[in-house]
């Protein structure tokens, strides 16, 4: 092996954020003439030229339709997007490869659990289990299933520090609870979901867990046993990869009794007009030609982040989330939004007198990207008094000085809008 | 003009002293009474809200008032409406919308929007044009046109505006 493979395989024990960023071939741009600083990961990751050059190595040498063709190139694709799942597997523990459903995104995944499985057990009166703080996509779906089958929703609220109390949860999970689905991680607050506890407290009543692991998969270690959940959805572009894939995991017991979602191609076993029949989990939710390359951009992002020492990456992000939650305040006016003992690199904040969308386009203007709305949970911000917040997410590229990029930016804010 | 300087003139032409004063202490910011018409806009993608009522009277806006949430753009966009528009005729506010529609997405100038709204509007014009900047801003656009669709929809008969395309019933 050569000094500079033995370099790129080897572990990265020390962190080096600077070595970090130059992985990442987008985050040596300018914008407006500025360098980039990108704070906004929670909405999408950027890529390291790891995952481009494995998309773009797939498409030049290895490409062709999976699960279908007789030649070399299809049993090469094939044997590709099943390492991806087997690669996939690993990283969340599951049991099996065959619990791992690839689809195009966490919202699909999600709505794939909320079609097959809810509407398939809940009867009128079931009882659905969610929080305030969840993204649009792990409530929307419930209340599809809900309005199909009589089910009703029970909200769990947040308080005042976007922490989620345990006991609240409690007080909502009873006989009639089939369904608990909650955010891992909050990614308004941040907030670091009490979900094994949950896990725990809707297995006692025989209710499943659902876990939104957009945020979760991000920044925490995700064991799918030991979570206790039963389902785990996350999608590949907040974990640096590509766009278009997303990973259902789902109980291996609990998929094979589910009926199909997409109909189509690749999820039956047998097709005539007198009926068909269905594959077996995961083709049995894999309708049509798959997210091929994506799935194999994921497998790279995967392995890109498996090469870092996981509590350097823990530390420095718990480094830069400290370091943001001092440095903010000082800008005078501005407040911080979401404060939860418990919580990920994920900053949202407001400034008196200033309304989160003019705050981000004047720091676009300085070359500084922060997410400014209601952030896809429109319920969270009324249940927080808010129209609208700024929200800065810190990922493995970012460093103290896109913190003070930031921080200077907010003065400039100030400077023009107040 | 260097990038930088560039970059400090469109901030500082968007975020200009009127539109700052107007998007703090918006006029009009009131349900108007013994309104003959309201409508609500709502811009789904960052939460802006406005509430546009009005007294139209013999085809003549008698007087308006928009109660405005959200960025300083929509609420200053919403504030110089209801300047300009209290005692104009509802065609001159139909003039008015299409003048602010190109002057903020950039498609004419300040001299071709006042010729084509017409003499008679050349000054109001020349008031809304203080949203012009938001032209190098194509996020912001709607923003600054929200209140305008409320408004319409308030002239047609009153009901919802928003800045994306109509849902359909859920």
């Amino acid at each position: 092996m050569t000094a500079a493979a033995s370099l790129k395989s080897a572990p990265r024990s020390a962190f080096d954020a600077v070595a970090v960023k130059r992985d990442f071939p987008i985050l040596a741009r300018t914008v407006h003439g500025k360098p980039l600083v990108y704070l906004d990961s929670a909405a999408s990751a950027q890529k390291p030229r790891a995952v481009l050059d494995a998309m773009t190595f797939a498409f030049e040498n290895e490409y062709a339709n999976v699960h279908r063709g007789a030649y070399y190139l299809s049993e090469k694709a094939t044997a590709n997007y099943e390492a991806a799942r087997e690669t996939v597997r690993a990283f969340v523990n599951a049991r099996d490869a065959g619990e791992i459903v690839f689809t195009k995104g966490a919202t699909e995944a999600i709505n794939l659990v909320a079609f097959s499985y809810a509407r398939s057990v809940l009867k009128p009166g079931d009882e659905i289990v969610l929080t305030e703080l969840e993204h649009h996509s792990n409530i929307v779906p419930w209340q599809l299933a809900a309005a199909a089958t009589g089910a009703v929703l029970k909200v769990a609220p947040v308080s005042a520090d976007g922490s989620v109390a345990i006991d609240a949860v409690a007080k909502l999970i009873g006989p009639r609870t089939r369904i608990v689905a909650v955010a891992h991680v909050s990614n308004v607050l941040g907030t670091i979901l009490p979900v094994e506890q949950i896990a725990e407290l809707a297995h006692a009543v025989g209710a499943k867990v659902l876990l939104d692991g957009c945020q979760g998969i991000v920044h925490e270690a995700v064991d799918v046993q030991a979570l206790g959940c039963d389902f785990y959805a996350f999608s590949g572009h907040k974990l640096y990869g590509p766009n278009g894939i997303g990973v259902l995991w789902g109980r291996g017991a609990l998929l094979a009794a589910m009926p199909p979602y997409q109909g189509g191609g690749d999820m039956i076993d047998t097709v005539s007009f007198a009926g068909s029949t269905w594959a077996a989990p995961p083709a049995r939710f894999e309708a049509g030609t798959p997210p091929i390359v994506p799935a194999i951009g994921l497998a790279a992002a995967i392995d890109y982040v498996r090469g870092f020492d996981r509590a350097a990456v823990a530390e420095h992000e718990r480094d830069l989330l400290a370091y943001a939650m001092t440095r903010l305040p000082t800008v005078p006016g501005v407040r911080l939004v979401g404060t939860a003992q418990r919580k990920a690199s994920v900053q949202s904040f407001v400034m008196d007198g200033a309304h989160p969308h003019d705050l981000a386009t004047v720091l676009d203007r300085s070359g500084v990207c922060v997410r400014a709305g209601h952030h896809c949970a429109q319920p969270l911000m009324e249940a927080l008094g808010v129209q609208s917040t700024a929200r800065a997410s810190f990922a493995i590229y970012n460093t103290r000085a896109d913190v003070e990029a930031l921080v200077a930016a907010l003065h400039k804010a100030r400077e023009i809008l107040l | 003009m260097n990038a930088a300087t560039a970059e400090a003139g469109d901030l500082l032409s968007l975020y200009q002293e009127i539109i700052l004063e107007h998007g703090k202490r918006p006029r009009n910011a009131r349900a108007v009474e013994h309104a003959t018409c309201s409508a609500a806009g709502n811009n789904p993608l960052c939460g802006d809200r406005v509430t546009v009522t009005a007294r139209v009277d013999g085809g003549v806006i008698a007087d308006v008032g928009a109660l405005a949430k959200g960025c300083a753009i929509s609420v200053a966009s919403a504030s110089l409406m209801t300047e300009v528009l209290k005692g104009r005729s509802t065609e001159s506010a139909a003039r008015l919308f299409k003048a602010v529609k190109d002057l903020c997405t950039g498609t004419t100038g300040l001299e071709a929007a006042k010729a084509a709204a017409g003499a008679d509007l050349g000054d109001s014009v020349e008031r809304l044009a203080a949203l012009s900047g938001v032209s190098q801003f194509p996020v912001r656009v709607k923003c600054a046109t929200l209140p305008w669709h409320a408004l319409m929809s308030c002239l047609a008969g009153g009901g919802a505006a928003t800045t994306e395309t109509p849902a359909a019933p859920g």
